[in-house]
């Protein structure tokens, strides 16, 4: 079956090829040089599903082509340099102050050049915005299970986006080189000095000698607008893409299988959608923009590496291994002749690392787990892959905490509490917090999961208190809408990995048994308590049963309790319903 | 109720289950005001006219207001809401003009283009297995064309040389910077070497000092070059980057405590006067500047990560996540009674590194 052209549709006309005309003539002179014409024919009316979570990624997306366009002009006045010299522009607080050029051209572009603040603030908000939409898109993407096979190795570009995202911020932050972000810098060494034998190299051919050098604010630029947005360009090509040739995952529902794709065509309508969306995400950067402010470098100073602002923190999103650093111990091994600083080694070189590699292992993890190698191209709602759900919201807990532990000072001050306690409380909850986020999300899902069976065994429920003959109370439940039906079975059985034997025929142990218990055990506890859609047997019993209750329940329809019985001026002696016990 | 979890394989299950639900397929479509209603219709056609047509006179809008609104001369540039006009204004229009495009297709987009729901079938990620045979066939036609699994010496050799052309790519980079060699165990702090407050470089007269006070210093070569009382070759006052070099690492506290409540560790005890200690400024955890000092307690507190160290205790580290005492610089008096270093530092400052020992 050929896949490009529309087999199905709830339309009524069939699409007509373009009548010939002027553009015709253009378009025959670009393809007879390009062949244009067989990528179009296949991708012009490409479907694509719709719901409101696939705009998450779209939101990351059009971000970083704001990003790209208010970048370029910054360059035109930006200097990234060192050197020294003394300002004399329009701010005229810090006139005559010596400072670097960086720092200099910053403020220039702040308060001389018109629109100049304007593009330094969209730039500083359309960051907030990639980053956090990278971040709620990844959330879409693994709750709802579409970075399952054939999609793992989009899930894995899509890590790596994150990942340069945050380092491209931290040089974009770091480039001003006001008091706060040369603060930032000066961390950064000495993170960099933390990691054992190479570190202080690093940290030397990085400064181009010792802190802070005259070098690292013109490479960091080198890095920031060209090494990791070329990289990023070449990613997000990528992801796109791929995203191309699998076709987007669609929600269960009438007529969506995991075979099919059902939407609406790339041209007219998601290209108007997107479109319009991007121009939506560019006018709400150029508002915030306009009308909040965002990092006055101004009121910072320029850098000076004697002096440091109270209250120092980063960019919200290097918050998290920020706050693991600040609840750290202060642990230091000396031994021959050496030290390393687990103080700072843990919380900032590993643990981000040892969180990416989780990260972009999960699809792994979990098919490894579960043995399951088929494709699949159906969402999953939350509930219905609980260990998953749980397994994230763990790891949002840990992150949560971490985050929170970054602003224990702003905490201490605001709710009066000792840096103390808040030290010692996160050092506990940063492990048990995620543990006990697991138990309980897991067993939430598993309700949930309950409920859905019991709407579709017994109906949901109408809100209707009916009373039977015998005077006990009922509430009403009407069977839902078949396509709701449908949608709410339209899910895979769990199937717990099973190994196919343990020894071979002559009984010796196969090879990799060990292995294969652990995954057989794993994907236990992994579906352990889930629930399982009814079959069709238990939904038909069900559904006679209540056409019974229906039955029994006709001629009570349209009478009703009138309540008398409970406002206390009408005796109830010898009224069923008050000394009614079930 | 529950039911019960069943193990049986994938295949086994499709055979033996059918759908709990049949599959109802795909909803009918249902057309919408505009689809039938020619008035609503034209109605929605002129909606979204009008929202482009709006969005032309917003950037109108920013263009006037680039000339119109004056931003240099800070002496009074206009302000909107104690706001930079120029900067909400040129926001507001931008903003609005580019909102009203995007309203502007999404509209026509729900309410005028076709919105016939399609369908089209997906394929398997994967190849046939025809073109992965005919992939792997040509393939090994090429390798066994080309002879790079018959020829191992070509072969070898052609990987060594493309594995050696690695190294220039690192070698290249070895001028990115110097060799750390000793430079982090050192600083400018020499015998004799004014501790002099920073901002103003005045000296610091012992006498001065009162207790709970702390003052932030650096060395004195920092203003003028200092020629050693004894003799000896003139350190000249610093510029450019190593100035900020220097100054990052030779940031220094002095502080008065009452001399009883001090606790000097052993050899230590002539490092003061009169319960004056000078101590690094850099916090020993990732290198912030110090700056919160508690007189009552003697406790120094880093406002990064809120390290805190007892200077009435050899800047032991008493909270927080650094790993080891704020360095100690021993001081003396020179002859008119103020403030000089004895020494350099006697170990390095700042964070922890893997040569520091
Ligand atoms: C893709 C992700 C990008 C992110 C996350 C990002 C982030 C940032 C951030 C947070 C700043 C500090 C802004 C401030 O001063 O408040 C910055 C500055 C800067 N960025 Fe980017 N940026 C990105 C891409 C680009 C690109 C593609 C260019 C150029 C082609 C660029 C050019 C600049 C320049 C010149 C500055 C310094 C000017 C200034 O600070 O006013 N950026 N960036
Ligand atoms: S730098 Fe001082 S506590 Fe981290």
């Amino acid at each position: 079956m050929s896949t490009s052209t529309p087999v199905n549709t709830n339309g009524t006309k069939a699409s007509n090829a373009a009548k010939p005309s002027k553009a015709g003539a253009v378009a025959d002179w670009a393809d007879s040089r390009l062949g244009l014409a067989t990528a179009m024919k296949k991708n012009l009316r490409k479907v694509f599903p719709d719901h409101w979570s696939f705009m998450l990624g779209e939101i990351a997306l059009w971000s970083f082509v704001v990003l790209l366009l208010t970048g370029t002009f910054l360059t035109l006045w930006y200097r990234p340099s060192m050197g020294e010299t003394v300002y004399h522009g329009s701010f005229q607080q810090l006139n005559g102050l010596e400072m670097s050029e960086a720092y200099s051209s910053t403020l220039n572009i702040s308060f001389d050049v018109r629109a100049g603040l304007l593009m330094r603030q969209m730039h500083h908000w359309a960051a907030m915005l990639f980053i956090a939409g990278m971040m709620v898109h990844l959330l879409r993407v693994y709750f709802t299970g579409a970075f399952r096979k054939p999609r793992e190795l989009n899930w894995v570009i899509g890590c790596l986006l994150l990942l340069l995202g945050t380092l491209e911020g931290f040089t974009g932050y770091s480039l001003p080189d006001d008091l706060l972000s040369g603060t930032g810098i000066r961390a950064a060494d000495g993170f960099i000095k933390s990691m054992p034998v190479v570190g202080t190299y690093i940290s030397f051919f990085l400064f181009g000698g010792e802190f802070p050098g005259d070098s690292i604010i013109p490479r960091l630029y080198t890095v920031h607008v060209l090494l990791i947005p070329g990289v990023l360009l070449g990613l997000i090509a990528a992801h796109m893409l791929l995203l191309v040739y699998h076709k987007h995952t669609q929600w269960p529902g009438p007529g969506r299988t995991n075979e099919n794709v059902v939407g609406y065509p790339m041209l007219p309508v998601y290209a108007a959608k997107a479109g319009g969306f991007f121009f939506i995400v560019f006018g709400v950067t150029a508002l915030l923009g306009g009308f909040l402010s965002i990092n006055p470098i101004w009121r910072y100073g320029p850098y000076n590496p004697s002096e440091v602002t109270a209250g120092s923190q980063p960019d919200w999103y290097m918050g998290w291994p920020d706050g693991l650093l600040r609840i750290m111990p202060g642990w230091e091994s000396n031994f021959w002749g050496v030290t390393i600083g687990w103080n700072v080694l843990v919380p900032i070189i590993i643990m981000p690392g040892v969180m990416f590699t989780i990260l972009l292992m999960l699809p792994f993890i979990e098919s490894w787990i579960t043995g399951d190698k088929r494709d699949h191209h159906l969402l999953q709602r939350p509930r219905n892959a609980p260990t998953r759900t749980a397994l994230m919201v763990a790891l949002m807990t840990f992150y949560g905490i971490s985050w929170m532990a970054g602003g224990n000072d702003i905490i201490a001050i605001v709710f009066h509490l000792s840096i103390n306690s808040i030290t010692y409380f996160n050092r506990v909850a940063v492990f048990l917090g995620p543990i006990i986020a697991f138990i309980i999300t897991r067993r939430w899902c598993i309700s949930l999961q309950r409920h859905d069976n019991e709407t579709l065994l017994h109906g949901y429920e109408t809100g209707v208190i009916m009373r039977d003959a015998s005077g006990g109370y009922t509430e009403k439940h009407l069977p839902l809408p078949v396509a709701d039906q449908y949608t709410l079975t339209a899910r895979d059985r769990d199937e717990i990995y099973q190994i196919e034997s343990a020894t071979d025929e002559n009984g010796v142990q196969a090879p990799g048994t060990r292995k294969e218990r652990l995954r057989a055990s794993l994907s236990s506890w992994w579906y352990r308590n889930n629930q399982q859609k009814p079959t069709r047997a238990e939904l038909e019993a069900a559904h006679h049963h209540a056409a019974d209750e229906a039955a029994h329940d006709a001629p009570l329809v349209g009478q009703r309790a009138d309540g008398h019985q409970f406002d206390g001026r009408h005796g109830t002696e010898g009224d069923d319903l008050a000394h009614h016990k079930d | 109720m529950s039911i019960d979890h069943e193990q049986r394989t994938g295949s086994e299950l499709v055979a033996a289950e059918p759908d709990p639900v049949p599959d109802p397929g795909m909803e009918e479509h249902l057309p919408r005001p505009t689809d039938v209603d020619p008035i609503a219709e034209r109605r929605a056609e002129r909606q979204v006219a009008t929202l482009f047509g709006l969005s032309v006179l917003f950037t109108l809008g920013f263009c006037v207001a680039y000339f119109a609104i004056k931003i240099k001369g800070r002496t009074d540039p206009p302000h909107i809401f104690g706001w930079g006009a120029s900067n909400v204004a040129l926001g507001g229009c931008l903003g609005i003009a580019l909102l009203l495009i995007g309203t502007g297709a999404i509209l026509w987009a729900r309410k005028l283009m076709g919105d016939h729901e399609i369908m089209e079938m997906r394929h398997p990620a994967r190849s046939s297995d025809e073109d992965r045979e005919e992939a792997l066939s040509a393939l090994s036609l090429g390798t066994e064309e080309s002879g790079i699994a018959r020829r191992p010496l070509i072969r070898n050799s052609m990987l060594a040389a493309m594995g050696a052309l690695g190294l220039p790519a690192i070698v290249a980079l070895r001028d990115l910077g110097p060799l750390p060699g000793k430079k982090l165990f050192h600083t400018v702090w020499t015998e004799d070497m004014p501790i002099v407050q920073d901002v103003t470089g005045t000296k610091i007269k012992a006498s001065d000092m009162q207790v709970g006070q702390l003052v932030n210093a650096e060395p004195g070569v920092f203003y003028d070059a200092f020629t050693p009382p004894g003799g000896g070759t003139t350190v000249e006052v610093p510029e450019g980057v190593t100035a900020q070099e220097d100054r990052a690492k030779a940031a220094i506290v002095v502080v008065r405590m009452d001399p009883d409540a001090i606790t000097p560790a052993k050899g230590r005890a002539d490092w003061g006067v009169n319960g004056i200690l000078v101590f690094s400024k850099i916090c020993t955890h990732v290198g912030c500047p110090i700056s919160l000092w508690e007189q009552q307690t003697h406790h120094l507190l880093c406002p990064c990560h809120q390290s805190t160290f007892d200077l009435a205790d050899n800047g032991k580290v008493i909270f927080g996540p650094a790993g080891h005492a704020l360095p100690q610089l021993p001081i003396k008096v020179d002859e008119d009674g103020y403030l000089v270093a004895q020494s350099d530092f006697t170990e390095p400052v700042g964070p922890s590194f893997w040569e520091r020992g």
